[in-house]
């Protein structure tokens, strides 16, 4: 074979490997994602207003998409310029609120993951005169910070719904994974679990920012100690991790997770995943943006002084059909 | 301004004739934090441009704020990389600092003033290790140090867990002694109408000392010497184990300050907090022109490195950009600024 020919023959093979996989897919995909698009509505005619939204995300958690979309969607009906931001890091977060403050913006919606570091800053905020409003996490801090209204789940009941539960199902020892060092949020979940929970419960901290340690870590502790039936997580990354986990084990604990996404309603449906306690993150998001124009334009606010619930709902097997299509769109 | 790196007049070779002393512009064109300084024009230009919030003195207080807490620290690093060593452990012993700090004055009923101290015997003893096993072990101090930081990330979630029961130790701003040292670490001083915070000023500060150190000191010329040549100025007399050692320390104390700024500033301290804030630091001062074979670079440089951060991390936000591409940026200032650095010393080592 000569130089050329064989030239010749390596781009012949290359071609082909590019039609083969050029190749239109019958499912799944871009074009199923689209199908199912999420809700859409007009658009207010108030004036225009630009509200910032600071969260304490970790970078590529699937839980804050879902809030951010259902953020984005309440700004695009309320004409509102949303500017998000996100530090997992307590001080960082406190350095964007003071930014948000910098821009003079018409209103802040925060998380209060780390509510220490950010009594400064607030204070900042109401001298600057922009109203507040918390959601996600800060149940128990944020009338004493002084924000205006607060949208999100009450840790500590979903944390005791999850306990009851694993009562119910007949649980002894459960295993709770908290992925996050130092969040609140987390930290009540497994405490309001272990108050409800009559069987043994013990907590185990996972690196949430990486998935091989966070698989392997669960693994490790399920091949140490054979007598966990349950495995307890707190988001559903986590919980698909925790699925492997216990295959990689040979363990026959259950795994059952707080708050949901696309892949998890699948594990669902496969019943790998026992339940999901589902806080509906797109309506917090959604509600922190929407009280913030009640209260611009119309001077509202929401709970009349208490904590707007946004759940804790159970998503299980019997009724994951309803949700599945809105999870399917990204939304649930 | 003596040349951080001053070679030897160079002996005449025959038929040419000896070098003439550089020009002033050759001078300026010749210091390591000149291209840093290009830059941090370059993306103050960009986000002056593109956002007006970046225009005020309020944003403007934000961003040296947020360069400031960088910065402090990468000052003590930079001096430490010059010395021709390395530090990961720098990002977790700010928190461990804080953590001993609170854990010390809480537990014991102390006046929060002893928690400081605590904090402070911890933070140089932890560069003290640190200078020790690398000047002992002759192991690279990248793998000494690595091994800290783990250790110290361990450590920090463990005592803090074991001593309090959470992971966040419990709030000190009720104690004796608190208001006094808020008032040193975490107040904010007001220059016309806009608040600044007094971490900004400890920063200039410091850079200002470590300047002074490097350009004006014997202990400044130990420390090029250490980094360049370690051989040869152990040969010439130079203490090159305590010059190290003493590095390492600096180091420590940086990472004390910046704790305690953050105990003070938010009464109490995340266990999780500082992973990841090394590399930040290392970035600061290769951007400021540090070179990781050490010898040569400049406080004052990283001291624009962590501006440059400062500026990239608030400046996207008030640009309105989405904050997804916050680390491919700050990444892309880091690539530029150092091809430039090379570039400029390529061109100035010429003759």
């Amino acid at each position: 074979m000569s130089n050329s020919n064989r030239r010749l023959a390596f781009v012949a093979t290359l071609a082909a490997a590019a039609l083969a996989v050029t190749g239109c897919s019958s499912g799944g995909g871009k074009q199923a994602e689209q199908q199912n698009a999420a809700a859409n509505a007009g658009t207010a005619g108030t004036a225009k207003i630009r509200i910032a939204m600071i969260t304490h995300e970790t970078p590529g958690d699937t839980f804050w998409d879902i809030v951010r979309k259902g953020a984005q969607a309440a700004a695009a009906k309320d004409n509102v310029d949303l500017v998000y931001s996100n530090d997992p890091a307590g001080p960082n977060q406190a350095n964007l609120v003071q930014n948000a403050v910098d821009q003079k913006v018409d209103g802040i919606a925060m998380t209060l993951a780390h509510p220490d570091a950010m009594t400064g800053v607030i204070g900042k905020a109401k001298a600057a005169g922009i109203p507040v409003v918390g959601f996600n996490a800060g149940i128990d801090n944020w009338a004493q910070e002084g924000l205006l209204e607060y949208f999100g789940s009450d840790e500590t009941i979903a944390g005791q719904a999850f306990g009851d539960r694993l009562n119910q199902v007949g649980a002894k020892h459960a295993l709770c994974v908290i992925h996050e060092q130092g969040q609140v949020a987390l930290e009540a979940r497994c405490a309001g679990l272990k108050q409800a929970f009559k069987g043994q419960t013990e907590l185990l901290y996972v690196n949430g920012q990486d998935a091989t340690a966070t698989q392997s870590t669960i693994q490790a502790k399920l091949q140490q100690d054979k007598g966990i039936d349950f495995v307890a997580t707190l988001g559903a990354p986590v919980a698909l991790l925790a699925v492997q986990s216990v295959t990689g084990a040979g363990s026959s604990a259950k795994v059952a997770t707080f708050d949901t996404n696309k892949a998890l309603v699948q594990a669902i449906k496969d019943g790998t995943v026992q339940w999901a306690v589902d806080q509906q993150p797109y309506l917090q998001g959604y509600l922190a943006v929407d009280s913030l124009w009640l209260y611009k334009f119309n001077g509202n606010t929401v709970g009349g002084g208490k904590a707007t619930l946004t759940g804790p709902a159970f998503i299980t097997k019997d009724n994951i059909d309803s949700v599945s299509q809105f999870a399917n769109a990204g939304t649930r | 301004m003596t040349q951080a790196t001053a070679p030897l007049p160079a002996a005449p070779e025959a038929g040419r004739a000896p070098a003439r002393p550089r020009s002033f512009g050759r001078r300026v064109i010749a210091r390591p934090e000149l291209s840093s300084l290009l830059g941090a024009v370059a993306v103050f230009a960009l986000f002056f441009a593109v956002a007006p919030p970046f225009r005020e003195a309020a944003s403007l207080s934000t961003v040296l704020y947020s360069s400031s807490t960088i910065g402090i620290v990468a000052v003590a690093v930079s001096l430490l990389m010059i010395g021709g060593e390395f530090d990961l452990s720098a990002g977790v012993a700010v928190t461990s600092s804080s953590l001993t700090g609170a854990m010390v004055a809480f537990q014991l009923n102390l006046d929060v003033w002893a928690g400081v101290v605590a904090a402070l015997v911890l933070s140089l003893g932890i560069g003290f290790l640190n200078g020790y096993l690398v000047m002992r072990t002759k192991l690279p101090s990248f793998l000494i140090t690595l091994a800290t930081f783990l250790m110290l990330q361990g450590l920090n979630l463990a005592i803090t867990k074991l001593v309090t029961g959470n992971v966040a130790t419990d709030s000190i701003a009720d104690m004796d002694g608190f208001d006094s040292a808020r008032a040193v670490f975490a107040s904010e001083v007001h220059l016309g109408g806009v608040a600044i915070k007094v971490t900004v000023f400890w920063w200039i500060l410091f850079l200002a000392i470590a300047t002074w150190v490097l350009l004006r000191t014997r202990a400044g010329n130990w420390i090029y010497a250490v980094g360049g040549q370690a051989d040869s100025s152990r040969a010439v007399g130079v203490p090159v184990k305590r010059t190290k050692i003493g590095l390492f320390m600096t180091v420590g104390f940086g990472a004390w300050f910046v704790g305690m700024h953050q105990l003070f500033a938010f009464d109490s301290v995340q266990s999780g907090l500082g992973i990841g804030n090394e590399l930040l630091f290392i970035a600061a001062a290769v951007i400021g022109g540090c070179l990781l074979t050490g010898g040569y670079g400049s406080a004052i440089g990283a001291g624009i490195g962590a501006l440059i951060y400062g500026m990239t991390t608030q400046g996207i936000v008030y640009a309105g950009w989405n904050p997804d591409w916050l680390k491919f940026f700050v990444g892309a200032t880091l690539l530029l600024a150092t091809l430039l650095n090379m570039w400029v010393r390529l061109r100035t080592s010429r003759r």
